[in-house]
């Protein structure tokens, strides 16, 4: 069954506590509706249950994930899913800044375009992009995916770790440390599999692959000027 | 230096630490990193003295009229405000940093006398939540580690923004500190510099980090407090967006607090000394209406002895934090391990290499044999031991000045003995009604 909850005069605490199952609710299907941009929306979840967020959401939407599944039917603001634990959240407009940021599991699918720092810190989180995503995208990456359908602004994975980057169209720039890597069949598998989890249509074929030349790894005075 | 060459004359300038420095950097082609905080003199709690009771005063009975000295942080907004014993709380610093028994001891010392430590850049260890009975849990630019569950396990939240020793700082723990454990924990490969990020990655400024408040207390459900940790620097702006952005503990640490490792130019050169800090924040809490009522003040940042403590409430702090006087508490510097450190280049009481992870007493490694050394029931004891020390000296000086909790001091019970301390510290030259800055 599902439970549908009106956010016009409904607050957020009340809202989480809810979809937390905090006052030991069992529901495992929610719509959640008039977000207005509101901040927070579904943040800290714990629980396997759906979420669908009829419109545009403020910051933070679906922090903290874990093992729920969150779609929002509008545009994202600022860090959608960040530190996402695991689960889904998908996002059917465009997604703001800092998408997926620190996320350590789970799948963000944004099917709109991704603003700058999309994936930064990212720590095992798998974020599907089907449009293009903003500069410094990436940054600090340490693992997990991001597959970018569109294209990417300048200083794309700048002084990233062990995160892969499968990118379509065209990066502007590589940011510090960001090298082209070789495509084997094996990535493509991989890049299948993203790609049919995230419910996109595009052949694996068509992108190239990018992570760390590892050059940064430990100190050394001659890359001083990279730093 | 005249003593060993009595005919020949230092330069002021380029005197012997100087020339060294700049012998080091053409050997060495890069910075010198290290821990500990700033080493080099500067206007402090030393250059203020209490004015104790007087005919005007009266004084309390040392060992019969009670003085108190419990806190209780986060009154404004949370549902469980953090209550500690004592005025003094473990400063956060990093598993990573430090070893698992170091960390296991500051949380046994700290649980002992019934106050609080905190996590630092790496996340929880079980050995730190299982033995602190009070543990804050420090959210992060890197967030490594960072995670629901434990954050849910914490007694409170402590959002750093920066740190005394670096503020505008990231953070570096270098390749041969990271253990199988740390790297795990960080999400990183083994044997790399993990560098820590200096911004937030998903917020900047305060309007976000209003909203980024928000978020912890829906995933916390609104249960327990949030702090915010500043370096010193414009402390008096930094405490107000703070408090406006939705703080209920403002964490102030001064230039001279310690670090894990950070560049000595870094530690030496960025920031304010905790003396006018303590001053410019509890000004702004006063402008708020909200000093020693609805936001707490916490300073750290060169706290070494229980003046330190009593000065630092004075000047308007709820209570203290200290970092690197736990580690000496634990067993950093000891006498007997004087031959350990010579191999190593150092001597007890400079030793302060605690980013290489050599630590031949246990505490800044992560080498499984180095850590062994530490015994954490033992460590913790000694650490319980200081706290203790500092509470009844804190409390002797409280009572001298006729204060039955130690939250009664006032900078009114202060004079400057410099008219540098006088001037930060707003409180007047001892012997003069002058306070440097204020009408004359
Ligand atoms: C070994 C060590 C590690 C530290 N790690 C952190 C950290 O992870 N996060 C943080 O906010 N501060 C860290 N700090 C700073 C302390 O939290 C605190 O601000 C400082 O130690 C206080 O000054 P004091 O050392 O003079 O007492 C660290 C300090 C030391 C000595």
């Amino acid at each position: 069954m599902m439970r549908e909850i009106d956010l016009t005069e409904g607050d957020i605490r009340q809202l989480n506590r809810i979809l937390q199952r905090r006052d030991g609710n069992e529901d495992a299907n929610f719509t959640v509706t008039n977000p207005m941009g509101r901040h927070a929306l579904a943040a800290g979840l714990m629980h396997d249950i759906k979420v669908q967020i009829d419109g545009h959401v403020g910051y933070y939407c679906g922090g903290m994930n874990k093992h729920a599944s969150i779609t929002v039917d509008g545009n994202a603001g600022v860090g959608v899913a960040e530190n996402m634990m695991s689960g889904l959240v998908r996002v059917k407009g465009d997604a703001s800044q800092s998408a997926g940021a620190t996320g350590h599991g789970g799948l963000l699918v944004v099917e709109g375009n991704a603003s700058s720092r999309c994936g930064i810190s990212m720590k095992g989180i798998d974020i599907v992009v089907q449009g293009s995503v903003g500069h410094n995208s990436a940054f600090m990456a340490q693992s997990g995916h991001l597959v970018i359908c569109g294209d990417a602004d300048d200083g794309l994975g700048d002084s990233i770790y062990e995160a892969v980057i499968y990118l379509r169209g065209e990066a502007r720039g590589l940011g510090a440390d960001c090298i082209e890597k070789e495509m084997t069949d094996d990535h493509r598998a991989t890049l299948k599999g993203l790609l049919d989890r995230a419910g996109i249509v595009a052949d694996a074929q068509d992108f190239r692959r990018y992570g760390s030349a590892r050059q940064l790894y430990n100190f050394k005075i001659d890359n001083v000027g990279a730093y | 230096m005249s003593q060993d060459h009595p005919d020949l004359r230092e330069s002021y300038l380029f005197d012997r630490p100087t020339i060294r420095d700049i012998q080091r950097a053409a050997d060495k082609g890069i910075y010198h990193i290290r821990g500990g905080g700033a080493k080099r003199r500067l206007p402090h709690f030393d250059d203020l003295v209490f004015l104790g009771a007087s005919i005007s005063r009266y004084p309390l009975e040392g060992y019969r009229e009670s003085c108190g000295t419990d806190v209780t942080l986060g009154s404004r907004h949370a549902q469980k405000p953090l209550k500690i014993d004592i005025p003094i709380t473990i400063a956060g610093m990093s598993f990573g940093s430090l070893s698992a028994n170091a960390k296991e001891a500051l949380g046994r010392g700290a649980s002992e006398v019934g106050t609080s430590t905190t996590t630092g850049d790496g996340g929880m260890t079980q050995e730190e939540r299982g033995h602190s009975s009070k543990l804050v849990y420090q959210y992060l630019p890197s967030r490594y580690g960072m995670n629901p569950d434990d954050l849910r396990k914490a007694d409170a939240i402590e959002v750093v923004i920066g740190q005394g020793a670096k503020p505008g700082g990231g953070g570096m723990l270098l390749g041969q500190k990271i253990s199988d454990r740390v790297a795990e924990m960080r999400d990183l490969p083994k044997n790399i510099d993990q560098r820590s990020a200096c911004r937030h990655p998903d917020w900047t400024g305060p309007d976000d980090l209003e909203i980024k408040i928000r978020e912890l207390r829906e995933i916390t459900d609104w249960q327990v407090p949030i702090y915010v940790k500043v370096g010193a620097t414009r402390t008096y702006y930094d405490t107000m967006l703070a408090v406006k952005s939705g703080a209920d503990v403002i964490v102030v640490d001064g230039m001279q607090g310690g670090t894990g490792a950070t560049q000595d130019c870094f530690i030496e050169h960025v920031g304010i000394p905790t003396l006018p800090a303590v001053r410019l924040a509890a000004e702004a809490l006063q402008e708020l209406g909200l000093h020693r009522t609805g936001v707490q003040l916490i300073v750290s940042g060169g706290i070494r002895c229980g003046a330190d403590v009593a000065k630092a409430i004075a000047l308007g702090a709820d209570a203290v934090s200290i970092g690197t006087a736990a580690l000496i508490a634990l067993g950093d510097n000891r006498p007997d391990l004087a031959e350990e450190y010579a191999k190593l280049g150092s001597a007890p009481g400079f030793y302060d290499d605690w980013q290489a992870g050599r630590d031949p007493a246990g505490i800044t490694t992560q080498d499984p044999e180095l850590s062994k050394r530490l015994d954490p029931v033992q460590a913790g004891h000694r650490l319980a031991n200081f706290l203790r020390v500092l509470t009844l000296e804190a409390q002797t000086l409280a009572r001298a000045c006729g204060k039955s909790h130690v939250h009664n001091l006032e900078p009114e019970d202060l004079n400057a003995l410099t008219i540098e301390a006088a001037a930060m510290a707003k409180v007047p030259l001892a012997g003069t009604g002058w306070i440097p800055g204020q009408g004359f």
